[in-house]
């Protein structure tokens, strides 16, 4: 599904069906110089099985127009505009990685938009290592391989993709070569910069959240500091399970997800 | 400046797509000889067949031994995914047919593989899709054959028989220009000699029946997804970028994106064309894969010694091998296969094609079959072989001479391989 929001396509996977309107609205937000189809294994099914599921193309992302927005707190407020462009809402959003990030300022900042949070892959702060961070600014290939790296558990590096015949590894490094020059350089940035402040202070929906054992881009401590900060939150722990986890482990995600939105 | 925790080629040869079985703990990996999987309920039944849910239905679309092997190969050739078939034939054919339709056009190198050669110049015109074949060392023919119904281009990292290296990150960029993908078959150099996804291929096939099974065993082909190009830039493909009736309106690309391709392969190709990799062959394929390793490096070495004695040799006229510094393109090779240019060469006997048969008739060691990639070494005079469907034309276009031997290296002893083509050579020349 196309639609409109600031003069700019935005590009939505709605799993294949057309999005039915009575149905509870689930808006699915990608992390850094990712595109919706982190949500692959997710959305299809969630679509079928009693939501309205849209993941999203963050603008300049995937096939959506537009440049990538400088921060956090932009790339909020345009969610929040979004979910009024769609139509829809309040909604429910799950977010991973910079988009666990969005969700939490979309629930701050515009809590009229949001029913709930899930947040896979989240923390209140996300400093990117500086190595990481100059191969981005230089669009080098580096970039994408360091997220791949550090994105995955030690299973995700050998095997156990549910899905007959895809691997992981390359399937995230792909991902990430496709993006346009400059956007994993912007989204890095952007998660570098955030500061939550009083953040999880301002947020009055539920949210659950979700950590890998084996996460090393939002390590299981990290996510703990968020997590102190929050009032009515669900923590979900997945052993052996990386920060790529919706593609890691595909159907704990799912059955989590229907378990949360539900 | 950190490096990328990946585990390495070697590692990934051995583990690549396997956890030990979970219900055994079975090390090695298990042949699931089966064609159908017990669904849990009802409804996970229905989310497999709708691709709500990945899973095994039925072998013909996928199976739990088939997979690692996918997996393994994906791994090795740094590809998002891939797709196993029954043989080499049947994985050009899927990855064809999957993104092409009645209408469209291919531009191929005239140095390829016969059988791949007949299908693009005879069989696929009867479905509507025609191919122009070029010189594959000549950018302005690629350039120029293309046309506004061509929707790949096609050409061997090593080419057939005159072991032409693909420049491929030439011919990438001149697909690329035209919002098109190259597809390469890298049966002759394997992912241990080169990465053609890295240089900017966008498809890789294999005849697996070759090096990477390594044993001459087992018939079985893989197409591999790089991942990396757009099927939704422009409206070439439609296949992946509008929706499909086969599974509820699905789109590929906007579902599934850089992994489009493998998805509809296995979900359209596999399930109607049905050309599925049976479970014990690839069991049979990934024990050679385990270790292409070490094979590569000693089928190069071999080919290295075998190399330096046919230019010594009398009876020899010429002989074509990258490595060869008189090698049209031995500098290329050079930049594009550090490792080695691999085992496949061909030479010219003295005394033309009854020298060619009598050359054949008396190696001893080597075999006599249409075949290559095998641990043993293997003699062909594709002039009465391979190629011999060819016209007397398109023998010439294709660099068949008459006097051309091919000869594929295998793991013996050098030595002995060696004397063996001596032995050979010898009674050739005594008509
Ligand atoms: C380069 C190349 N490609 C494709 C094939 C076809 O593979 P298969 O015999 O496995 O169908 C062959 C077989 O000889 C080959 O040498």
């Amino acid at each position: 599904m196309n639609i409109e929001c600031r003069g700019e396509t935005v590009n939505i996977a709605t799993g294949g069906v057309e999005v039915d309107r009575d149905l509870p609205p689930v808006v699915l937000l990608h992390g850094a110089g990712m595109d919706r189809t982190v949500w692959s294994q997710q959305t299809r099914y969630l679509a079928h099985h009693g939501f309205a599921a849209m993941a999203v193309d963050l603008p300049g992302h995937g096939e959506s127009g537009g440049e990538p927005l400088p921060s956090i707190a932009e790339m909020a407020d345009w969610v929040a505009e979004a979910i009024t462009e769609i139509g829809l809402g309040p909604a429910h959003l799950v977010g991973h990685s910079m988009g666990s990030l969005i969700s939490l300022e979309v629930a701050a900042r515009h809590p009229e938009a949001v029913e709930r949070i899930v947040l896979l892959g989240a923390a209140a702060a996300m400093p990117v290592h500086p190595d990481l961070l100059g191969a981005a600014e230089r669009n080098e290939v580096l970039a994408p391989q360091l997220i791949t790296s550090w994105g995955h558990g030690t299973r995700a590096h050998i095997a156990g993709n549910p899905t007959p015949g895809l691997w992981m590894r390359s399937g995230c490094q792909a991902l990430l070569e496709r993006a346009n020059d400059g956007v994993i350089f912007n989204d890095l940035a952007a998660c570098n910069a955030y500061e939550a402040g009083d953040v999880a202070a301002r947020i009055a929906c539920p949210i659950t959240v979700v950590v890998g054992s084996e996460d090393k881009m939002t390590p299981p401590r990290a996510t703990s500091q968020l997590v102190a900060g929050l009032s009515d939150v669900d923590l979900k722990h997945l052993d052996g399970v990386g920060h790529m986890m919706m593609i890691e482990v595909p159907d704990r995600i799912r059955e989590l997800l229907l378990d949360a939105l539900h | 400046m950190v490096d990328p925790e990946y585990l390495k080629f070697d590692t990934l040869s051995l583990h690549a797509g396997q956890e030990p079985d979970p219900t055994t703990g079975s090390r090695a990996v298990p042949i699931y000889q089966t064609t159908s999987y017990s669904f849990v309920d009802t409804e996970q039944a229905a989310g497999l067949f709708n691709l709500e849910q990945p899973g095994h239905i039925y072998s013909r679309i996928s199976n739990p031994t088939v997979a690692v092997l996918e997996e393994r190969i994906a791994a090795l050739e740094g590809g998002v995914g891939a797709v196993c078939t029954a043989s080499g034939m049947a994985a050009f054919h899927l990855a064809a047919a999957t993104i092409m339709s009645a209408g469209n056009h291919v531009v191929a190198s005239r140095n390829i593989y016969g059988g791949t050669h007949n299908m693009l110049n005879l069989t696929m015109p009867r479905f509507g899709i025609t191919t122009t074949f070029v010189d594959p060392r000549d950018p302005e023919a690629w350039r120029s054959a293309i046309t506004p119904e061509t929707r790949l281009l096609f050409a061997e990292t090593l080419g057939n028989p005159g072991i032409e290296v693909l420049d491929i990150p030439l011919i990438a960029q001149i697909a690329h220009e035209n919002g098109l993908p190259l597809m390469v078959d890298a049966t002759f150099t394997t992912p241990y000699l080169m990465k053609p996804i890295d240089l900017g291929a966008d498809i890789v096939m294999h005849s697996v029946t070759k090096f990477l099974g390594g044993h001459g065993i087992a018939l079985g082909g893989v197409v591999v997804d790089g991942g990396r190009f757009d099927w939704a830039a422009n409206d070439k493909f439609p296949t992946l970028s509008q929706p499909y009736d086969g599974y509820h309106g699905i789109s590929f690309a906007d579902e599934y994106g850089h992994q489009a391709l493998s998805m509809r392969a296995r979900a359209e190709g596999l399930r109607d064309f049905g050309a599925a990799m049976s479970p014990t062959n690839a069991f049979h394929l990934l024990q050679g894969v385990e270790t292409l390793p070490l094979r590569m490096k000693r089928h190069v070495e071999n080919t290295t010694s075998v190399v330096e004695f046919l230019e010594e040799a009398d009876a020899v006229t010429w002989v074509s091998h990258p490595s060869v510094a008189t090698h049209p393109d031995h500098e290329l090779a050079k930049q594009l296969l550090p490792k080695g240019a691999g085992a496949i060469l061909s030479f010219g006997i003295a005394g033309g094609r009854e020298a060619g048969c009598r050359f054949i008739e008396n190696v001893q060691l080597a075999s006599h079959l249409a075949n290559v990639g095998d641990a043993k070494t293997l003699v062909l005079h594709p002039a009465s072989t391979t190629h011999q469907q060819l016209s007397a034309e398109d023998l010439v276009a294709a660099g068949v001479g008459e006097d051309l031997i091919r000869l594929s290296v295998g793991l013996e002893d050098p030595e002995d391989i060696i004397s063996d083509l001596s032995r050979a050579l010898r009674a050739s020349q005594k008509g």
